[in-house]
């Protein structure tokens, strides 16, 4: 087969399998796990096998036009180089171990065979974007992305927070995509073309004429889709769905898409300075914001989707500076610590029967009950802190280095302000989301002190975890943590040989940022650890906390209960009045904005939603109160009309024979008077 | 003779006939008042056979044939009200009232019931007809 | 048509027509009695007298066939017919008070009015018009036979099919099922 075949049969053999689970669904269920996981393991191998064919040979292109269509015309296209291969290996690793790591936490789901169908589809639209040479072929794939995260994140629509956030998922991120569509037509109508080579080509040779506009446009799109300020509220929210989902989602499809768009078209971006001012302005933000709310967060899910957020921002930061190799060197190591951070936080939460970390930190003996998960776990935080020899240190630095390297104004179009901005912003980050990743494993797995637990004798203030007769996590999951637990180690030593995939632009660490990148990040550990010193001692004084959920059942179950309990035993979604979190210490007066994302959903709600919704009931009230009112006058005027007539009605044929003669003779009378002519 | 006699006679048949038919509340008064109608037709169309001389005497083979239908009609009529009379226990024709717009959606109607008895000879409903009438007897009471 | 000045006004008649204005105010007054009465059974026994003064003015118009028919069928069956039915459906012998409907003063205007405006065309138009009864009798037996069987006999065995079906359907009409009984 030729290495185009292989490309195509990438992205198709998951939708077939969709398409194959979503028929076969109800007829024939012992099917539908073969079928789930049988084609994503044959798309990773294949694409692994694309990746190795294409190597670091120039990239191929084929394409082939279905119709004309009178204007710009639209083509089935491939193209395949350094970065596209690669992302579609890490798309159908973490597919294919969410597909895997799913037969077990959905195991008794009712819902199991539409939900597999639509995480092969949602693969398959990530694989299209990824291996799509026309911009029209990625948005379908875009589109369909926007569609199955609407369904998954509502695969729990019992719940009335998974109907909201799977609305607000949906409508968050297509009101960047329309934007995003009108930059894509702009782009298209400039350039002559919607094959990206064609349009990189027009970008080179000056043909564009509106760059900071397509741009901008453009990033509307990218914003909702990759979470970024101001359209990532949609992003937290989404924890409401199954923690496969969001692993899923933060690490190889939904959110990855604007990254990699955005590295695709980068020459577009690099046009206008004023595109990348406004996306390094938007990752220093999204970086910083989300690293402090992830601070102050109590649900275990939703702290790591702020740390994606966080994440993302930094991607978008090394975009802004002009480096995407460095981007998808941090796309590619953090979808997969990002992916095992979200599925152990799916083997602990099933544990724990609770998702809240305020009773996970006062369980005695969580870390020993699942040892596989704490210690993958660990990996990931360790990458996420960007801690070395771990995969997030080289990646991050790469980043640092590229932002470092435009600050010093050596980066073709780019401002030198845009690189300080990510750099300071990078840097800051770095600090932040070493304090929230050693908060979340001190909250997590660390068990309470022998010294207090010699206390609770006295007064019984911490939570028993879930007696573990019936506990069990299945072997599937725990097989999928340590396969993901590899890449999170190891893939940073990849930094050397990437280049030659890539652009060719170095990514190994350079000392000044190394050494300024881990000190701040050792900085966060310890500050962390020394107020999580302090606060711990009032864990006992103040019992909190509840396990709402049996672990009897299957984790899906588990967490669901976990996510519906979490408002009513709380009183938030978000937070938890705790007053042993290190978090609460490490951030003061700040905490409580920090908890709800700085209070930009009541903003939206304020000066969107309320407006909206006026106007919706303003118009309701000229509806039922102006127009109706004529309708229904039109109504009842024939209706007394007809009370009158309905009087003549007596059913007496009499009375009826004598109207209709007496008028026969005035009739006649006429006749004859007329035709008299008198 | 003039024409005039016979027409004119015609004309006061046909509204005293007419009088009849709007007037009287007995079906089979009623009927009677139609073949009285029938009859000044008949002389209507006799007369002016006779005046205009037709070879075929149209007029005339006409006359024959509407009584002929009258005939007809009288024997179905009077079935007719036989039938009315049975179901009904009356045969006054200001009472059947079926067709009447009472305002109300399909319910009990004055009298009767909505139980068609007219048009389903066979359908037994006693109870409904007996209350008000003044002549109790009827045919399918048995 | 035209010959009217030639022939007698209203004011000399003829026998003939003399005997037809007194035959017909007889027959009118057992019409009007006939729909006014408030004796069922009398009822029809006007209509008889009103049916045979219309018999008498057939004769008068020489139609004398249609006369016997009008005796025969008329006085002879139909009314026989109707008082069956009088008796069938058990109607009041003796005055029955309520004879007349509501409709009453309607049915008068409707009729009076018919009858003026009726009146008046007729008159209006037929007040010179002359029947000659002279000549061969126009409606004697043979000239109907010949006509009906010459000229009309397929409408008349239509008629006869017609005659079949009335008859059956006043069977089935009335005929009681045994579900009834």
């Amino acid at each position: 087969m030729t290495l185009t075949t292989l490309a195509v049969l990438v992205p198709l053999l998951p939708f077939l399998g969709a398409v194959a689970g979503l028929l076969l669904g109800r007829t024939a269920p012992g099917f539908v796990r073969p079928l789930a996981v049988l084609p994503t393991l044959l798309a990773f191998a294949l694409a692994v096998t694309v990746a190795v064919r294409q190597g670091t040979g120039p990239a191929t292109d084929a394409g082939t036009r279905l119709t004309p269509t009178g204007s710009v015309p639209v083509d089935l296209a491939v193209h395949l180089d350094g970065f596209s291969v690669l992302i579609a290996v890490l798309v159908t690793l973490v597919a294919s171990c969410v597909q895997i790591y799913s037969t077990g936490y959905l195991r008794d789901d009712p819902r199991y065979s539409s939900y597999a169908a639509l995480v092969s589809l949602f693969t398959a639209a990530m694989l299209l974007v990824v291996y799509s040479g026309d911009l029209m072929v990625l948005l379908v794939g875009w589109e369909v992305m926007g569609i199955c995260s609407y369904f998954l994140v509502g695969h729990y629509w019992e719940t009335p927070e998974a109907r909201a956030a799977s609305l607000k998922a949906f409508l968050v991120t297509k009101l960047g995509d329309v934007p995003f569509l009108i930059g894509i037509f702009a782009l298209g109508a400039d350039a002559g073309t919607f094959r990206i080579n064609g349009v990189l080509t027009a970008a080179a040779s000056g043909q564009l004429h509106h760059p900071t506009l397509i741009a901008l446009l453009l990033l509307g799109g990218v914003a909702g889709k990759s979470a970024q300020f101001p359209l990532h509220t949609w992003l937290p929210d989404a924890m409401a769905g199954p923690t496969p989902v969001s692993a899923l989602i933060h690490a190889a499809t939904m959110v990855a898409a604007g990254i990699y768009f955005v590295a695709r078209l980068l020459p577009v971006f690099e046009l206008s300075s004023a595109a990348l001012a406004v996306l390094a302005a938007m990752a220093a933000v999204t970086m910083i914001g989300s690293a402090l709310s992830a601070l102050a967060q109590d649900d275990i899910k939703r702290v790591l989707a702020y740390s994606t957020i966080g994440q993302l921002g930094y991607m978008a930061g090394a975009l802004a500076v002009g480096n995407r190799s460095a981007a998808v060197f941090h796309l590619l190591t953090h979808g997969a610590f990002k992916a095992l951070l979200f599925l152990a936080a799916g083997v602990v939460i099933h544990a724990a029967g609770t998702n809240s970390l305020a009773t996970m930190s006062r369980m005695r003996d969580l870390r020993s009950r699942v040892p596989d998960a704490m210690w993958t776990m660990a990996v990931a935080l360790a990458a996420l802190a960007a801690l070395p020899p771990f995969s997030g240190f080289f990646s991050k630095e790469s980043v640092l280095r590229a932002a470092e390297y435009a600050a010093e104004g050596h980066q073709a179009h780019v401002p030198s302000a845009v690189g300080w901005t990510v750099l300071v912003a990078g840097l800051l980050t770095a600090l932040l989301t070493a304090a929230y990743a050693t908060r979340l494993f001190l909250l997590a797995g660390s068990p309470p002190q022998t010294r207090r637990a010699r206390q609770q004798r006295d007064g019984e203030t911490s939570v028993p975890a879930p007696t573990d007769n019936h506990f069990r996590t299945p072997v599937v999951m725990n097989a999928v943590l340590w396969l993901l637990a590899i890449p999170a180690l190891a893939l940073g030593v990849t930094a050397g040989k990437l280049p030659q995939w890539f652009d060719g632009t170095s990514l190994a660490p350079t000392l000044a940022t190394s050494v300024l990148g881990v000190g701040l990040a050792l900085v966060g550990v310890l500050v962390t650890y020394a107020a999580w010193r302090h606060t711990e001692t009032r864990a006992n004084r103040v019992p909190i906390g509840a396990v709402v959920a049996p672990d009897s059942v299957e984790p899906a179950a588990t967490e669901a209960a976990a996510i519906a309990a979490h408002p009513q035993v709380y009183g938030d979604i978000a937070g938890a009045p705790d007053p042993a979190d290190p978090g609460r210490l490490l951030l003061g007066p700040l905490h409580r904005y920090a908890v709800h994302g700085f209070g930009l959903d009541v903003l939206y709600s304020k000066a969107f939603v309320r407006p909206v919704l006026a106007a919706a009931g303003l118009v309701r009230f000229l509806d039922r109160e102006v127009v109706e009112t004529y309708v229904r006058t039109a109504g009842g005027v024939p209706r007394l009309l007809g009370l009158l007539v309905r009087r003549a009605q007596t059913g007496n044929v009499q009375t009826y024979l004598s109207v209709l003669l007496g008028g026969s003779v005035v009739l006649a009378v006429l006749a004859v008077l007329v035709a008299s002519g008198a | 003779m003039h024409l005039a006699y016979p027409a004119v006679l015609a004309v006061l048949l046909f509204c005293v006939g007419l009088y009849g038919v709007l007037a009287r509340r007995n079906a089979i008064l009623v009927l009677m008042s139609v073949e009285l109608m029938l009859n000044a037709v008949n002389l209507n169309l006799v007369a002016f056979d006779v005046w205009l001389r037709d070879t075929l005497h149209a007029g005339q083979a006409l006359t024959l044939f509407t009584i002929t239908i009258a005939a007809a009609e009288i024997g179905i009529g009077l079935a007719i009200v036989l039938l009315v009379h049975r179901n009904r226990g009356t045969s006054d024709v200001d009472q059947l009232t079926d067709l009447a717009d009472t305002g109300t959606e399909p319910g009990p109607v004055h009298f009767g019931g909505p139980g068609s008895a007219s048009i389903a000879p066979g359908t037994d409903n006693p109870d409904e007809t007996t209350a008000d009438q003044a002549l109790p007897a009827r045919g399918q009471t048995a | 048509m035209n010959l009217a000045a030639a022939h007698p006004g209203f004011l000399s008649p003829t026998g003939v027509e003399v005997a037809f204005v007194l035959v017909g105010l007889a027959t009118l007054g057992a019409a009007l009695l006939t729909v006014t009465t408030r004796q069922l059974v009398h009822a029809a026994l006007w209509l008889v007298v009103a049916l045979g003064g219309l018999a008498v003015e057939y004769l008068l118009l020489t139609a004398e066939f249609i006369a016997w028919v009008q005796v025969l069928i008329y006085v002879g069956s139909v009314v026989v017919l109707l008082l069956f039915g009088l008796m069938l459906t058990k109607a009041p012998i003796g005055r029955s008070p309520d004879a007349d409907s509501g409709n009453r003063w309607v049915a008068l205007a409707v009729a009076v009015a018919a009858a003026g405006t009726l009146v008046w065309v007729v008159v209006d138009a037929f007040r010179t018009t002359w029947i000659d009864l002279g000549g061969p009798a126009q409606g004697s037996t043979e000239v109907t036979g010949a006509i009906l069987f010459r000229h009309w006999v397929l409408p008349f065995e239509a008629l006869s099919v017609l005659l079949l079906a009335a008859l059956v359907g006043a069977i089935v009409l009335s005929k009681r099922t045994g579900r009834e009984r």
